[in-house]
């Protein structure tokens, strides 16, 4: 008996291997530093089937042109992110392409590199389901500049999105941006001295957690915008995030929605509906902790929807915040009310519910069509009973086994 | 050994030079085959590989074409025998298996006008394929760039200046970029509205191609013609061709929420007061993509005048910049009436 059933078991191990591992999946090594190391590294990314890995040597990878990749379940590994012993790929020099990395498959795993310095976005996903970005350094090592590309890592319509432990820097828009996707998760992650330090937009369902956003313009951002495929951002929940010291001067190109965050902003929530922002840690935000505003600019979008709804803010420690509101007018405020703002701002457009023991200032402007000037700061209380708690996002096993 | 015996023969007979010589024809079983040979050659698409001697169903032209760093290009078609493409009633031109689409690029005042490269789309059984060949040296053949690569290029563009850059000639993926429909490669230039044929191609040759000719209609203006169509017109066919193949609801820029086909009404999702999506520096600190009356107060002329990567658009096949559909733009832009602030 004992012996059948190690056979039976070896059986199955055997037939295990063969249909969890491809008889073709290989893995395609590529050396960095060669004169054709940018050629070899874009073919290894063409010629690779589904189930290999392309294995990017360590070194510095010095880039002229943005990589690709269109075939599903491929990982790209590196050896490390880190300056001396990583795989560095090194877009300085960069001629062409809107990004450093484009994915356009499914099932993808990107693991274990650095982007740094390209010209437009660090690595960007589009129509790449169940796509993983783990241990990656997307950066601009002169630190925040104008000219420096938008999103660090950009995931855009996109379903089951996960970013975890991943470094982000000087971005010029949004270190960690989603875009238009759903079921995402982003936790673990560091961003730093970006305008924004994580974005969500125009995105349904997501989970951002356990994450760093510090140093940036605003440290992480909720929004939804108007003419755009997939808008009606909604279930978001914010949770366990350490936010702090957002006080880098926004550097964004004039014109983007994310120029006009003020600087010292801890979450902004925008015109979506059903976000939770909970169990964070904030401190040093000189405008707000967490703001809630409405989409307050001119459009012509008949679906679109340009309110707040259902936002909770519950259960967040709030460090020092307020003392420097970097909005028209913020000054004056603060100077009235003795020197700061309540840690919680609102623009009065909306509704949201804040159980934190901290004041709120509303700045009761619930038509998103009034301008600004005509604020009537008042401080109010907006507490209540929430919506129920939303689920929490699973990703499929699939996803979460490539980080385990 | 077959193939070689055959071979051997029809170089014998070549050789010879005596009568009853095949003719150069196409590989078909290589088109339609699932290999991607390394040289440009092995299809047999023009005889005696000369791409001065294209083996073509029919060569075209269009009337508003892709600007690509000023590069003349020459296109045919190879339709396998007894097949016909059909034409549908939107327009769109449904080729069948079997058919390659050949376009090579080169300038006349470099090597002799002999092209830098040939690109292929090829239908097979399971979809269109893209691959780029690049000329060798010798001009004797054309090899498989599957990696795309830059080659350094001279020349002077119509209105008399000179450039010299770092031409990019695309990699696969690249090619599937722009060529791309849900997910799939499409073919993008020859679409009834903007194709033209030869006018020395028979009513009866144009019959053993297309299922209806009498549906290929060139309706949209040629860009730089007046005479063609008005100025918001050639506007609609220059955004047409060089940015709704990714500016459309399936295409590589679907998120941007920019629309820019011939199709497309000239409204927000035009450009029209559209403020920036995802543009970073593209946005060049301007509030929208078309500020009527305003071209430079328009990010779409700035990231078409630009050649930085980040900033200019198309994203991909663009080192200088079409000075020459940029005015076009800004004059259309400039003649709409200012918006109301």
């Amino acid at each position: 008996m004992r012996f059948q059933r190690l056979r039976q078991a070896a059986t199955l191990c055997f037939v295990a291997a063969f249909v969890a591992v491809p008889a073709a999946a290989k893995t395609i090594s590529v050396k960095a530093g060669t004169p054709d190391a940018n050629e070899k590294l874009q073919e290894a990314l063409i010629l690779a089937e589904p189930g290999d890995t392309v294995e990017l040597g360590a070194g510095v990878w010095k880039l002229t042109d943005g990589l690709s990749l269109d075939v599903d379940n491929v990982t790209v590994r590196g050896a490390g992110t880190k300056d001396g012993a990583g795989s560095i790929l090194d877009f300085s020099g960069q001629q062409g392409a809107g990004e450093g990395l484009l994915v356009t498959s499914d099932d993808v795993f990107l693991t274990n590199f650095a982007v740094l310095n390209t010209k437009g976005d660090g690595i960007k996903s589009k129509g790449a389901n169940r796509i993983v970005y783990h241990q990656l350094r997307v950066e601009w090592t002169a630190g925040p500049k104008e000219t420096n590309g938008a999103y660090g890592v950009y995931p855009v319509e996109s379903s089951d999105v996960l970013i975890d432990s991943v470094y982000v820097r000087g971005a010029s828009d949004a270190g960690i941006y989603v875009g238009q996707s759903k079921n995402i998760v982003v936790r673990e992650s560091i961003a730093t001295e970006n305008v924004a330090g994580i974005e969500i937009e125009n995105s349904f369902d997501a989970d951002v957690h356990d994450n760093i956003a510090a140093k940036n313009t605003g440290g992480i951002l909720v929004f939804d915008l108007p003419s755009l495929p997939q808008q009606g951002g909604h279930n978001v929940r914010v949770f366990e995030n350490i936010v702090s010291d957002n006080s880098t001067p926004n550097f964004a190109p004039k014109g983007n929605i994310v120029a006009s965050v003020p600087t010292g902003t801890g979450v902004l929530v925008m015109a979506n509906r059903n976000v939770e922002v909970f169990g964070n840690v904030f401190d040093q935000n000189g405008t707000a902790n967490v703001m809630i505003v409405g989409y307050r600019y001119d459009h012509k979008d008949p679906n679109y929807q340009p309110l707040p709804k259902a936002i909770v803010v519950r259960g967040n420690q709030h460090g020092k915040a307020g003392y420097a509101p970097a909005f028209d007018g913020g000054a004056q405020i603060a100077a009235a009310m003795g020197g700061a703002i309540p840690p919680v701002l609102w623009d009065g457009a909306g509704d949201a519910i804040v159980l934190d023991e901290v004041g709120v200032l509303s700045l009761n402007l619930p038509d998103v069509k009034t301008p600004r000037d005509q604020a009537k700061p008042t401080p109010v209380t907006l507490k209540g009973t929430p919506p129920a708690a939303l689920p929490e996002i699973k990703l499929p096993a699939s996803m979460e086994a490539k980080v385990q | 050994m077959k193939p070689v015996v055959v071979a051997l023969a029809a170089a014998l007979l070549f050789a010879s030079g005596a009568g009853g010589v095949a003719p150069p024809a196409v590989d078909q079983a290589l088109v339609d085959g699932d290999t991607m040979p390394p040289k440009l050659s092995a299809f047999g698409l023009f005889a005696g590989n000369d791409p001065a001697r294209p083996i073509a169903s029919f060569a075209y032209t269009l009337n508003t074409p892709l600007f690509s760093d000023y590069a003349e290009k020459h296109r045919f078609v190879s339709i396998p025998a007894g097949k016909k493409a059909e034409v549908a009633d939107d327009g769109t031109i449904a080729f069948p298996v079997g058919t390659v689409i050949v376009k090579s690029f080169g300038w006349h005042d470099r090597n002799g006008g002999r092209p830098v490269e040939t690109r292929l789309l090829i239908h097979r059984a399971k979809g269109w394929v893209a691959l780029p060949y690049i000329w060798d040296a010798d001009g004797k053949d054309a090899s498989l760039a599957i990696a795309g690569r830059r080659v350094p290029v001279s020349f002077e563009s119509p209105g008399g200046g000179a450039h010299s850059i770092q031409y990019g000639v695309p990699n696969k993926n690249q090619c599937k970029e722009c060529h791309s429909r849900a997910g799939a490669i499409v073919p993008i230039g020859p679409k009834a509205r903007n194709l033209v044929l030869p006018a020395t191609m028979s009513a009866d040759a144009k019959r053993l191609w297309f299922d209806r000719p009498e549906a290929l209609k060139p309706v949209m203006p040629r860009w730089d013609d007046p005479a063609s169509g008005s100025l918001q017109d050639r506007a609609r066919a220059y955004l047409d061709v060089n940015c709704a193949h990714c500016h459309n609801p399936e295409g590589s820029a679907s998120n941007s929420g920019l629309f820019l086909r011939w199709t497309d009404p000239v409204n927000v999702n035009y450009g029209i007061g559209k403020r920036p999506t995802a543009a970073g520096r593209g946005s060049g600190g301007m509030d929208f993509a078309i500020a009527p009356g305003e071209p430079d107060r328009s990010f779409l002329i700035y990231r078409l005048e630009s050649t930085e990567p980040g900033i200019a658009m198309p994203e991909l096949g663009r080192s200088t910049v079409h000075k020459e559909g940029a005015a076009l733009l800004r004059q259309w832009i400039a003649e709409m009436p200012k918006a109301s602030h």
